[in-house]
């Protein structure tokens, strides 16, 4: 009985198999690329976008283009200073260079979904509203209405 | 010749998988690090069309007016009292709903309209919260009446013809001023 128990034993092979690991991360890989979104530019400026309940989801990515405020990064402190500045793409740009930037985004859309095109401002939540004002009115100005004001959901914690 | 189609039949076997799990690491760690996962949230806002002339004149009534000011020091001033952002929701869908009937509140919430000014100073993390409290004050009081009305709690995912219905009863009208310049920008 004990003999027979243990040849069996020795028989079994080690170790498990790994045949179906590739496929595990292959899930996982697919996971990634379908909830992640490709970084195209780099943030020169700090965005913290402030907290709100009310929020409203942007559907499709290729219909939004970003326009962002904030106070530049450390690194470009030195060579523009500490005021908010805009960001287009990934460069810093005046309020007049926005209508540009609006046109160069719509020739990758349809002609149809022209209508649909959004604009989202990530801007800091510690910028006054002076620049901001100044971008709301170049967008009023080449008729770009649709505007997103990015913003956080706010934890629960002060219901009531 | 023998030889040789011995060792084709000996090449025979499967390709050695044990790599794929390691290149998949590297697309996945790849893709890791060159995306990000965005929140693309926030409130969506419909700009009035730019025109260069001034704006007419509109003669209206004073009790329709909710007039929010925004000072450079943050600071609310909501019908002439000053206001906590705390208090601005309930005071909004009292004076939107007004159903104490008070004589200095919107007469219905059809001819109530917020008017929203602030200064080029303001931070933009009050103008935004005082926008969220005003968008979730008409939010509140669309649910209200969806329920009354179909039994459901309102959302932008039903028919259009149930929200059309909702908001011709409750229109949200805000109506943003061209800000002052008293307080510092920085």
């Amino acid at each position: 009985m004990v003999k027979k128990f243990q040849k069996k034993r020795s028989e079994s092979s080690p170790g498990i198999s790994t045949a179906s690991l590739p496929d595990i991360i292959f899930i996982l890989l697919f996971f990634f690329m379908v909830v992640t979104q490709m970084r195209d530019s780099e943030l020169k400026v700090k965005v913290k976008t402030p907290f709100a309940t009310e929020l409203n989801k942007l559907e499709e990515k290729s219909l939004v283009n970003y326009i962002y405020v904030g106070r530049p990064n450390d690194r470009y402190k030195d060579v523009y200073g500490t005021k908010p500045r805009i960001q287009l793409g990934d460069k810093f740009a005046e309020v007049n260079e926005i209508p540009l930037f609006l046109e160069r985004h719509k020739t990758k859309v349809p002609e149809s979904r022209h209508g649909q095109i959004t604009s989202s401002l990530r801007v800091d939540g510690q910028v006054t509203m002076g620049i901001v004002q100044d971008v709301k009115t170049q967008l009023r100005k080449y008729g770009q209405l649709k505007v997103n004001y990015s913003a956080k959901k706010r934890p629960d914690e002060d219901k009531g | 010749m023998a030889k040789g189609s011995k060792s084709r039949s000996l090449m025979k076997n499967e390709i050695n998988a044990s790599s794929m799990a390691d290149i998949a690491f590297l697309l996945l760690i790849f893709f890791l690090v060159t995306t990000t996962i965005v929140e693309d949230k926030g409130i969506t806002v419909k700009l009035p069309p730019w025109s260069e002339e001034p704006p007419e004149e509109l003669k209206l009534k004073g009790r329709n007016v909710y007039l929010v000011l925004v000072n450079a020091q943050n600071q609310l001033l909501v019908r002439g009292e000053p206001m906590e952002i705390r208090s601005l929701r309930d005071n909004a869908k009292e004076f939107i709903s007004n159903p104490g009937g008070r004589e200095d509140y919107a007469e219905s919430p059809k001819n109530a309209i917020i008017s929203l000014k602030n200064d080029r100073g303001t931070n933009y993390e009050t103008y935004l919260a005082v926008y969220n409290e005003l968008k979730a004050a008409y939010n509140e009081l669309w649910n209200d009446l969806c329920q009354r009305k179909f039994g459901k709690p309102y959302s932008e995912d039903l028919p259009t013809s149930i929200r059309k219905t909702i908001k011709d009863e409750i229109p949200f009208v805000l109506s943003e001023a061209e800000p002052t310049s008293f307080g510092n920008e920085q």
